[in-house]
């Protein structure tokens, strides 16, 4: 039996430079990059992605104060996926709705924050917070989610390290054709500029960007990049069988095309070029097409000073030189690592090229670095080309997690 | 301390655990459940900045004496008055 086709109907971010779809995609298309100065406990002022979204817009202030950071992401993110989906959410049997949400790490923050308070009380724990557990276990984003919506369906989040935003869509497509439920919102956040701690791994891994100009911090493929950015954001989809999608008549981004997970077993963080190319086959395989198939390849690439070669040598392995209408472009280059967002954002700036012809560069790139010079790639200016009609997303994390999600412009 | 201000005590640290509630009207002979949206977690954040702003403590088996404003006031003016003859 042939598996569901499986559609994207709706789209809700918030991003370091756009808390909306469009909003992201204008700054993409225009070289705006969300990147700006904050203040991290014990280690000083940091480049950071930060989000500006409204939180009250759909949380009440006592959700906001009792909640996580990326409890109240999540829950943005899909109030406007549902929004955006035109789903009549009153009439949606809630015990059929599932939410799935990539984490890079979760529970960080808030211990950070109580051994702090307790700090102030000379750490006597029973100045530490009821609310620790609730906040800190590894379900909370999608829990959040679920309270704030009135979703009685599954709701759980998946730990993948960076690749964890492709993982809550293709755990959703998979979820959806396996009939568990009949609408999925899905994707990835992280609120990971909240806790010291990724910044000081980072750090000490000599794997944290610095520049004097925020917006020039990010910057991919760039022979003088010198690592991470580190970014909070989320992107939430909606995502239905198709037959779903048609009987209401829903408006559809991209179709699910194809996928793949796999794992480097190689290394705790060095990254697998092998491995690396294996997914992006695998993916390809699955989708029915050919590299050349591919019109967008939208890379993992960090910025770190060899994971881009890496990153490139795989992509050279798969691509090579005969994939003429294949476009590769970065955009972590413009909003940092959303580390479990990442994925999910990454694939949603790129969704409106089905629309306007026109793959977003990968801005920052003084000087292309040699080992990253692939054909295709896409710098500094937005490219308009003949023909998008699909996209190929890499997302890949530490311990070795890679994941490629494919999508194709929808065709009756 | 006077009842009032032991009142007024009670209701700034409500006012920050439930920032989405009038307080302007809040009767103080009826149970706080009974007026505000508070729930146990909420009664805990109650008990835990009476201990981490006035180092009042509340054990557990007279967290009844908190139900309204004016069971506050009666358990927690001693408490308050008693600390302050300490310092």
């Amino acid at each position: 039996m042939k598996p569901s086709r499986i559609v994207i109907t709706g789209v809700g971010l918030t991003a370091p430079n756009g808390n909306s779809l469009a909003e992201f995609r204008q700054n993409l298309l225009n070289g705006v990059a969300g990147i700006e100065r904050m203040e991290i406990r014990y280690m000083g002022s940091q480049l950071a992605g930060v989000c500006h979204y409204d939180p009250l817009r759909h949380q009440t202030k006592k959700e906001v104060r009792v909640g996580t950071r990326a409890g109240s992401i999540s829950i943005y993110c899909a109030r406007e996926a549902l929004n955006d989906s035109g789903v009549d959410w009153a009439a949606q049997s809630k015990d059929r709705a599932g939410i799935y949400i990539g984490c890079t790490e979760h529970g960080n923050v808030e211990t950070e924050n109580e051994i702090y308070n307790i700090s102030k009380f000379n750490y006597d724990t029973k100045f530490w917070s009821h609310y620790h557990n609730p906040r800190t276990v590894a379900n909370n984003p999608a829990g959040e989610a679920s309270l704030n919506l009135g979703v009685t369906g599954p709701a759980y989040t998946i730990g993948a390290a960076c690749a964890a935003g492709n993982l809550g869509l293709i755990h959703a497509t998979q979820m959806l054709r396996l009939g568990e439920v009949d609408l999925a919102i899905c994707g990835g956040v992280s609120e990971s500029i909240h806790t010291f701690g990724i910044f000081a791994g980072f750090k000490s891994q000599n794997a944290l960007a610095t520049h004097a100009d925020p917006s020039k911090a990010s910057r991919p493929f760039d022979l003088a990049r010198n690592g991470i950015v580190v970014s909070e954001g989320g992107c939430l989809y909606t995502l239905e069988r198709l037959e779903d999608a048609q009987a209401r008549g829903a408006k559809i981004y991209a179709e699910i095309a194809g996928y793949h997970v796999n794992s480097d077993a190689s290394d705790y963080v060095l990254p697998n070029p092998v491995r690396q190319a294996e997914c992006v086959r695998a993916s390809i395989r699955r989708a029915g097409l050919e590299p050349r198939d591919i019109h967008i390849v939208n890379t993992h690439a960090t910025a770190t000073p060899l994971g881009d070669i890496q990153e490139c040598e795989a992509i050279r392995a798969v691509f090579g030189e005969g994939c003429p209408d294949t476009h590769i472009n970065n955009t972590k280059s413009y909003i940092g690592h959303c580390m479990g967002a990442a994925g999910a954002l990454e694939l949603a700036g790129n969704l409106p090229s089905f629309d306007d012809l026109t793959v977003h560069p990968t801005i920052n790139v003084d000087q292309l670095d040699p080992a990253c010079a692939l054909p295709g790639l896409v710098l500094n200016q937005p490219r308009k080309v003949a023909k998008v009609d699909t996209i190929l997303n890499n997302s890949f994390g530490m311990l070795g997690i890679n994941s490629t999600l494919i999508v194709k412009r929808f065709a009756a | 301390m006077t009842k009032d201000e032991c009142k007024k005590v009670v209701i700034d640290i409500i006012a920050d655990i439930a920032p989405d509630e009038d307080l302007s009207t809040l009767k103080p002979d009826v149970r706080l459940r009974d007026q505000l949206q508070l729930d146990s977690m909420d009664f805990l954040d109650i008990v835990m900045e009476l201990r981490k702003r006035h180092s009042i403590e509340v054990p557990e088996a007279d967290y009844i004496q908190l139900a309204s404003l004016d069971s506050c006031a009666n358990y927690l003016t001693p408490k308050f008055n008693a600390l302050s003859a300490k310092s």
